[in-house]
């Protein structure tokens, strides 16, 4: 009776035991980083401009530069410059090689170091290739980055909001441009831009209480509910805009523009001062919103009761927290977000609106949320790197226009960003972890 | 607390989940509703919990009427439930877990420092060893359920009902849950504890309520026998002891290998698998629920993606081949998941029991099919399974778990196999239809097939199986004759190898379970 073996409660977390061959698709991140880079060596290096110089321009004289520590620019010599970077993203690629060779898990740090190493060396190339004879502001490239990172980080985050709540977002692209057209319409009804400001959200909350309305009320496929309010916002903008904005423009749709906020001293430093202290208020609101909505998703009560809800509902629903009411909040929230977003194409830009002006933004936003991990820092920094993509667009449009040189058509210019997207996107799909309960309905007996 | 529940009453359409049931929980008890699957126990205590709206009839509590419109109401008047299928969300942590709803703040952030100290404290009290830190998700499945009682306590649940907390657990874990179930009671808890196994009623109760079919059918003392608590429960006399012929071993049919599964993230959840089925034998698959089990049966019929190592059926290689070509071959598979993998709910009876044949002699060609031969095949099965249903054109969905279940059974066993895989093929079924659709298997041993048989329930592995494999983790811990002592099976289910679980055996280790089986005439 006294000799019964205890048997200890196992409360340890299981171990796993994790596979130590190498997975069947190692193999294909540092095949597609050679090829790239042998593209790059090819294409940007050898057969490059030989003699031409390719010039970055970086500090400006009014900047505070102080003993000259940015130089104003940097001159490269085109095809020895590209060369060099090409064989720098070849020897990342190498190290990919051999990182996903060795290991069956290689660490992540290493790995994305590397990855990073490989792209800017080849972005680089490729710049110093396109710009062959000419010059690129830097400053200039920085700046329209930021400007056009805005709509889509914000229509990211709503993308969060809702998603990390369990509804799937489509309509970001609808309720961007919902607070597009209703910035410019309040703001140049009333003759002020900052009631515009105001208004964007204000206006775009419609979308977002339809999109709750069908997807959280009438449980529709959520999908389908957002692609039709995509049409729909189309329709209505469209409508309004060819009617009463083009009938009386000057009441109804008059380019108003949100004063640029010069932060002193800060905005004087080189390159990076006018990219990030020269800008307007909805910039800063979008590093504002970034920060706390990432404290507020991770570190709050507010957040975990969000993310409950979005990765199993009916747990949350056990201990109390109402479903669909923190649904309806949280869609709502992100359409206002959203909303700023698109305040950034009219106001932010100083434009009148436009039909259809938001030109899929909202797909894109919605491919940088993803490709954020449904985390908004992730979020912001895929919404930058898309922007950076369109930004280099615009400047290389406009540059080979004027000169001669390396010459890329515009149109295929133009795919550059949906291109990034969509490689960046396919890269990292099967390996974001998606909120469990994304696009399910909850409905109680 | 004192819980009373007066003339329950919920329907769903037109079956009536509830009819008008009466209940008393009297403080500091432990008071067991005992019932068949599918008799109404677990409606009813979501009705208690908030989950489900009653059409009619009272809950009080200490004598005053309450109304729960969710389940905030009812935890807020002292009620928490151990759900069957565990309420935590598997990204979280333990503490966020537990404190998920009811969450201490510190300067409008989460105070995780707090929730942490909680847990601990909690987790000390009952012995428990819980990282606060720990995500849900890594956490094997006692363990989970550990922390979904800390998650009731904390709430300070003073009637506290388990929704079958034992179907996760091994013996010995059941041993230790009732132990703290009697240490709760003795703190004034009042405890509603909902089963179907017969000897944890008997071993833990002070009061009995069996339920059959949505209505109290009788209150039991704990003392009663077995046999008597059975009849009650069935609503007829059953004899479930299972009169098996001893196995007449063949050839070796079905050779496995080194065989090992990997999952996307890069676990191994089969590890090196090697074990082998004669023809006319059949080998029981024991363990507790997410083992690898249910890796172990996908592998073999080619449902998963990334298998390595060897499975031969009479000498060709199983591994790398389409689940078609390997049902071709012969492999008749029950699934686990009736409901997702086994039948397509909106389908007819009918074309539900050819569906793995639909294109084959004699149901059809490669472009068409012979609805003939397909009705006649339901309406040959359909009374040998004895499957209730209005005709055979009704959609699947229309039946009741249990016949659905018989559905997946007749279309497995209705053809000439050269290996049956059947995971859990009895569950949901009430007691008298397991007795027939074991003897089919059985038939099918006699008749020289090899079978392999996973059940996560001790009782039919016993039953069923000529040997036994345990599994643990992605492995099997060691193969055993069919007629070893519960206890060592029991042990081995916990991670003991067959050697290390008959020592403890020998030394005294015994749980309740297995005494109990010794004195019931119910096996």
């Amino acid at each position: 009776m006294s000799t019964a073996p205890v048997v200890v409660a196992d409360d340890s977390v299981v171990e796993k035991r994790l596979d130590d061959s190498r997975p069947a698709g190692w193999w294909h991140l540092p095949a597609t980083a050679t090829v790239l880079g042998l593209i790059a060596l090819v294409f940007f290096g050898l057969r490059g401009l030989p003699g031409a110089e390719s010039v970055f321009a970086l500090a400006r004289e009014t900047d505070l530069n102080p003993l000259g520590l940015v130089p104003e620019r940097v001159t490269l010599p085109s095809q020895g410059g590209a060369i060099a970077l090409s064989v720098l993203a070849l020897a990342a690629s190498a190290g990919l090689w051999v990182l996903q060779a060795r290991k069956a898990r290689p660490s992540r740090g290493v790995r994305i170091a590397l990855i990073a190493v490989f792209a800017v060396a080849w972005v680089l190339a490729f710049m110093t290739w396109v710009i062959s004879q000419r010059s690129l502001d830097v400053t200039t490239l920085l700046q329209g980055t930021i400007v056009l990172a805005v709509p889509l980080a914000f229509g990211a985050l709503s993308g969060v909001l809702s998603e990390r709540a369990g509804v799937i977002n489509i309509a970001i692209e609808g309720q961007l441009l919902f607070g597009a057209f209703g910035a410019t319409l309040v703001g140049s009804l009333t003759g002020n831009v900052w009631l515009g400001l105001l208004a964007a959200p204000l206006v775009a909350l419609i979308m977002g209480a339809l999109l709750a309305l069908f997807a959280v009320g009438y449980q529709v496929q959520q999908i389908i509910v957002g692609v039709v309010l995509n049409v729909l916002a189309i329709g209505v903008t469209s409508f309004f805009f060819g009617t009463v904005m083009r009938d009386n423009p000057g009441l109804f749709n008059a380019p108003l523009r949100l004063p640029t906020l010069r932060i002193p001293v800060l905005a004087d430093l080189p390159v990076i001062g006018r990219v990030l202290f020269e800008q307007n208020i909805l910039v800063y609101l979008m590093w504002i919103i970034v920060a706390g909505l990432t404290v507020a998703l991770f570190r709050t009560r507010w957040g975990l009761r969000v993310r409950a809800v979005g990765e199993h509902p009916k747990a949350a629903d056990t201990v109390g927290i109402a479903v669909n009411l923190t649904r309806w909040k949280n869609v709502l929230l992100g359409a206002a977000v959203a909303g700023l977003g698109g305040a950034t194409l009219t106001i932010g830009t100083g434009v009148a609106f436009g039909e259809e002006m938001s030109a899929g933004k909202g797909y894109i936003a919605l491919a940088a949320m993803i490709l954020g991990r449904y985390h908004p820092v992730g979020a912001l920094l895929a919404a930058l790197t898309f922007a950076f993509a369109d930004s280099l667009q615009l400047r290389l449009g406009t540059m080979s226009a004027a000169e001669g040189g390396v010459s890329i058509p515009g149109d295929f210019l133009l795919m550059l960003p949906y291109v990034v997207a969509l490689f960046a996107v396919a890269g990292v799909v099967g390996r974001v972890r998606v909120p469990a309960a994304n696009g399910q309905p909850y409905v109680k007996q | 607390m004192k819980l009373e529940l007066r003339g329950i009453t919920k329907t769903f359409g037109t079956f009536v989940a509830n009819d008008a049931i009466d209940l008393v929980v009297e403080p500091g008890e432990i008071h067991s509703l005992l019932g068949e699957n599918g008799a109404g126990k677990s409606t009813l205590m979501n009705v208690l919990y908030g989950l489900y709206r009653p059409d009619g009839g009272q809950i009080l509590l200490d004598d005053r009427p309450v109304s729960f419109s969710d389940p905030g109401d009812a935890m807020a008047a002292g009620i928490g439930m151990v759900h069957q299928h565990f309420m935590l969300v598997p990204v979280f942590t333990v503490a966020e877990n537990m404190v998920l709803g009811n969450e201490p703040t510190r300067g409008g952030l989460l105070d995780l420092a707090a929730a942490r100290k909680l847990v601990c404290e909690i987790s000390a009290r009952f012995g428990f060893d819980l990282d606060p830190d720990a995500l849900v998700e890594d956490l094997p499945v006692g363990a989970q359920q550990r922390v979904e009682i800390i998650k009731a306590l904390s709430r300070r649940a003073e009637v506290l009902v388990l929704d079958e907390p034992t179907a996760v657990l091994t013996p010995y874990e059941t041993d230790e849950l009732m132990a703290i179930m009697r240490q709760l009671r003795d703190e004034g808890t009042s405890i509603v504890f909902i089963t179907h196994k017969l000897r944890e009623v008997k071993a833990v109760s002070d009061r009995i309520t069996v339920i059959r079919r949505g209505k109290v059918v009788g209150e039991a003392d704990p003392s009663a026998d077995q046999a008597e608590l059975a009849s009650l429960m069935v609503g007829r006399q059953v004899s479930l002891a299972q009169e098996k012929a001893p196995a007449a071993p063949g050839e070796i049919a079905l050779e496995v290998e080194d065989l090992r599964v990997t999952d996307e993230a890069g676990t191994r959840t089969l590890d090196g698998v090697s074990f082998e089925v004669r023809h006319g034998e059949v080998l029981g698959i024991a363990g507790v629920q997410g083992n690898g089990q249910t890796e172990l049966t996908e592998a073999l019929l080619g449902l998963q993606d990334s298998v390595a190592g060897s499975a031969r059926l009479e000498g060709r290689q199983l591994v790398g081949r389409s689940t078609k070509q390997i049902l071709d071959a012969g492999v008749g598979f029950v699934p686990e998941d009736r409901t997702h993998d086994a039948l397509v709910a909106d389908f007819s009876v009918a074309e539900n029991l050819v569906l793995d044949q639909h294109d084959r002699a004699p149901f059809g060609t490669a472009v068409s099919m012979s609805l003939k031969a397909i009705a006649e095949n339901a309406n040959k099965l359909i009374p040998e399974f004895d499957i209730r249903t209005g005709s055979a054109a009704s959609a699947a969905s229309t039946l009741s778990g249990g016949n659905q279940q018989k559905i997946v059974m007749a279309r497995a066993l209705n053809r000439e196999l050269a290996l049956l895989i059947a995971s859990q093929p009895t569950r949901g079924v009430d007691v008298g239809s397991i007795e027939f659709l074991h003897r089919r298997i059985l038939d099918e041993r006699d008749k020289g097939t090899p079978v392999v048989i996973v059940s996560t329930e001790l009782d039919e592995v016993t039953q069923l199986a000529d040997r036994i494999a345990v599994m643990y983790r992605g492995r099997i811990l060691g193969i055993v004759p069919g007629d070893e002592d519960r206890d060592v099976l029991g042990l081995m289910m916990a991670g003991y190898t067959a050697d290390a679980a008959r020592e403890a055996v020998a030394a005294g280790a015994r749980t309740t379970d297995s005494q109990l089986a010794d004195e019931g005439d119910i096996a």
